[in-house]
């Protein structure tokens, strides 16, 4: 160790710094490039291949054929309306139910503890079994949903929520909110808890009101709280499987089927890599540039 | 906000409150409610919010006919390589991304940033091919390995806000009794560091533990399966065994859940710093 020591006295304490930094970050990166990029990039390489897995000894290049198909396809103009239904609906209930929950533990300060206790439970439930009991709950024969629906005097008469296409897009969206909008509740409250008291204080004395303290206060100061969240929950919603895979395997006739879900019908369900992987990547690159908004938001935000 | 409510608006906000517990834990009362319910009462309709009778025989069922034990099995052998394989790796480079300044230190830290959205989609399938060729189809291995890109960069992201929290000027000290730069690692930030330590375990075990995609892909065997995608397999054509299903998720999370809930302050903190601060 002392011989090390005085060997390295003589570089340049930066040059030290970079050999010591990158030798210690070094396994990470390998092992993010080796199952990361790598892939990724072997993914794009398909994506201009015919690949059909059932017809391996026809595999070739074909240039953009597969993005031209995709592009053509009614399907993809179809996948890619439910994504953005699907992001747009899932983001307005999980930033409500979230808000709910923020301001509430902010609040009462004395159940805190209960309120994180039980925003917990879902975070740390697979997603695929909260589909089995989301689909559990609104099935229209044995589903508890019905009855207290019904009890309520809400519906009439039992509705089979997951063969209808609007339906089943909500309760794929409630699933979601489910998830999700405990992580939602914390980030808003750490957001919440950096607002000084003193802003509230000088709007009361203006006499503002508890709503108009809101929009003054409340929602401006959580400004960048609220950028992150969107931009997470975006990223979310394209890369939302499970649930969907449990509730509704994209149906009633592809209603429920996001861009991603068809890439892996396309992949695992015709074989079709050379197809699934230009919708795959297609994906990535979507993913890729909310990525670089967030890391330009964070750095704005530092 | 002042600290004279009203009435009216104190019953509005516990009323807030219990609605909002309702609506949080429900669909969990609902999945253990139904687990132990007598499989003749699951199909009853209307449906017992509060079951007349209870029975264990869902649960005998998925470990006698449905053999949850060779799942769990899996999964716990998948969900601890993946957390290990990340701690160990992911420690020394949340060190060096805290305490050294090395060249491209920015652009290396947005790039693990990057790489906790990597859409999974697009790496499962040339993982597929190559895993196939590799013989990693349908071993514990063959997931662990691909379970480590959904763990890593989130640990090392909550690691750094741990480090962060700990003062340089311990290391230094160390360093001027005469222990070297490692040797103050080992004494000092590590002992310092072990709850944080243990929470980004934790949160690395449950993420691989409820890994969904390429568990789905690259396992083919019935026998090497994960509990999530066990699960999901267990509807026939024609039926699905809603009680066995939701015993066999109450054992997939029970568990699961009573960590976190003992632990629950920890993985709050670790979750909202290694997502909002940069």
């Amino acid at each position: 160790m002392c011989k090390m020591k005085t060997g390295m006295k003589k570089m340049s304490r930066e040059k030290r710094d970079n050999i010591i930094g990158y030798s210690l970050i070094a396994p990470s990166l390998i092992l993010l490039i080796a199952i990361g990029i790598v892939p990724i990039l072997i993914t794009v390489s398909y994506s201009f291949q015919y690949r059909v897995l059932t017809d391996p000894l026809n595999t070739h290049f074909v240039g953009f054929e597969n993005y031209i198909t995709l592009f053509k396809s009614e399907t993809f103009l179809e996948v890619l309306r439910n994504t953005a239904v699907f992001t747009v609906l899932s983001m307005v209930f999980q930033l409500i139910v979230g808000f709910a929950g923020a301001l509430l533990m902010n609040g009462a300060k004395r159940f805190v503890g209960i309120i994180r206790t039980a925003v917990l439970i879902p975070w740390a439930i697979p997603g695929i079994i909260i589909a089995y009991m989301f689909s559990f709950m609104f099935n229209d024969q044995l589903g508890v949903m019905n009855q207290l629906f019904q009890t309520a005097n809400i519906i009439s008469s039992p509705v089979a929520w997951l063969t209808d296409r609007t339906w089943a897009m909500v309760v794929v969206v409630l699933a979601d909110t489910w998830k999700q909008f405990p992580y939602i509740a914390l980030m808003l409250l750490a957001g919440l808890q950096t607002i000084p008291k003193e802003l509230y204080e000088s709007a009361a004395v203006d006499g503002a009101g508890r709503i108009s303290k809101f929009f003054r206060i409340t929602l401006p100061n959580l400004k960048g709280v609220i950028l992150i969240i969107l931009l997470f929950r975006t990223m979310g919603a394209i890369r939302i499987f499970d649930i969907i895979f449990g509730i509704t395997g994209g149906g009633p006739a592809n209603s429920t089927a996001t861009l991603l879900y068809q890439a892996y019908k396309y992949l695992f369900g015709d074989m079709n890599f050379g197809l699934g992987s230009a919708l795959s990547t297609i994906i990535t690159i979507l993913i890729l540039a909310c990525s670089i908004i967030y890391i330009k938001v964070l750095k704005t935000d530092d | 906000m002042t600290d004279k409510k009203s009435l009216p608006r104190k019953i509005l906000g516990v009323i807030g409150l219990v609605v909002f517990l309702i609506m949080v834990i429900f669909p969990f009362y609902w999945l253990i409610i139904t687990s132990i319910k007598n499989p003749a009462d699951v199909s009853l309709m209307p449906t017992e919010l509060w079951p007349s009778r209870f029975s264990l025989e869902f649960y005998e069922n998925v470990f006698v006919n449905h053999h949850l034990q060779t799942y769990l099995l899996n999964s716990v052998i998948v969900a601890l390589g993946a957390m290990f394989t990340t701690i160990v790796v992911g420690f020394p480079a949340a060190y060096a991304f805290v305490r050294i300044n090395f060249k491209f230190k920015k652009f290396m830290q947005n790039f693990i940033l990057v790489a906790n959205m990597f859409p999974i989609i697009a790496i499962v399938t040339p993982m597929f091919i190559i895993f196939r060729n590799l013989h990693l189809i349908n071993t514990r291995l063959g997931l662990i390995i691909p379970s480590v890109i959904t763990t890593l960069p989130m640990a090392i992201w909550t690691l750094i806000a741990f480090i962060k929290t700990l003062p340089y000027d311990l290391e230094e000290a160390a360093q001027i009794d005469g222990c070297n730069r490692v040797q103050s690692v080992f004494r000092i930030i590590l002992p310092l560091t072990a709850p944080g330590i243990f929470t980004t375990a934790i949160i690395a075990f449950i993420t691989a533990w409820n890994e969904f995609m390429f568990a789905l892909v690259l396992v083919t065997k019935d026998a090497r399966r994960t509990v999530p995608v066990a699960i999901s397999m267990f509807p026939g054509q024609f039926t699905v065994p809603w009680g066995d299903m939701a015993a066999a998720s109450v054992v997939a999370t029970v568990p699961i859940v009573i960590v976190v809930l003992i632990c629950q302050k920890k993985i709050v903190s670790g979750l909202t710093s290694g997502a909002v601060k940069g």
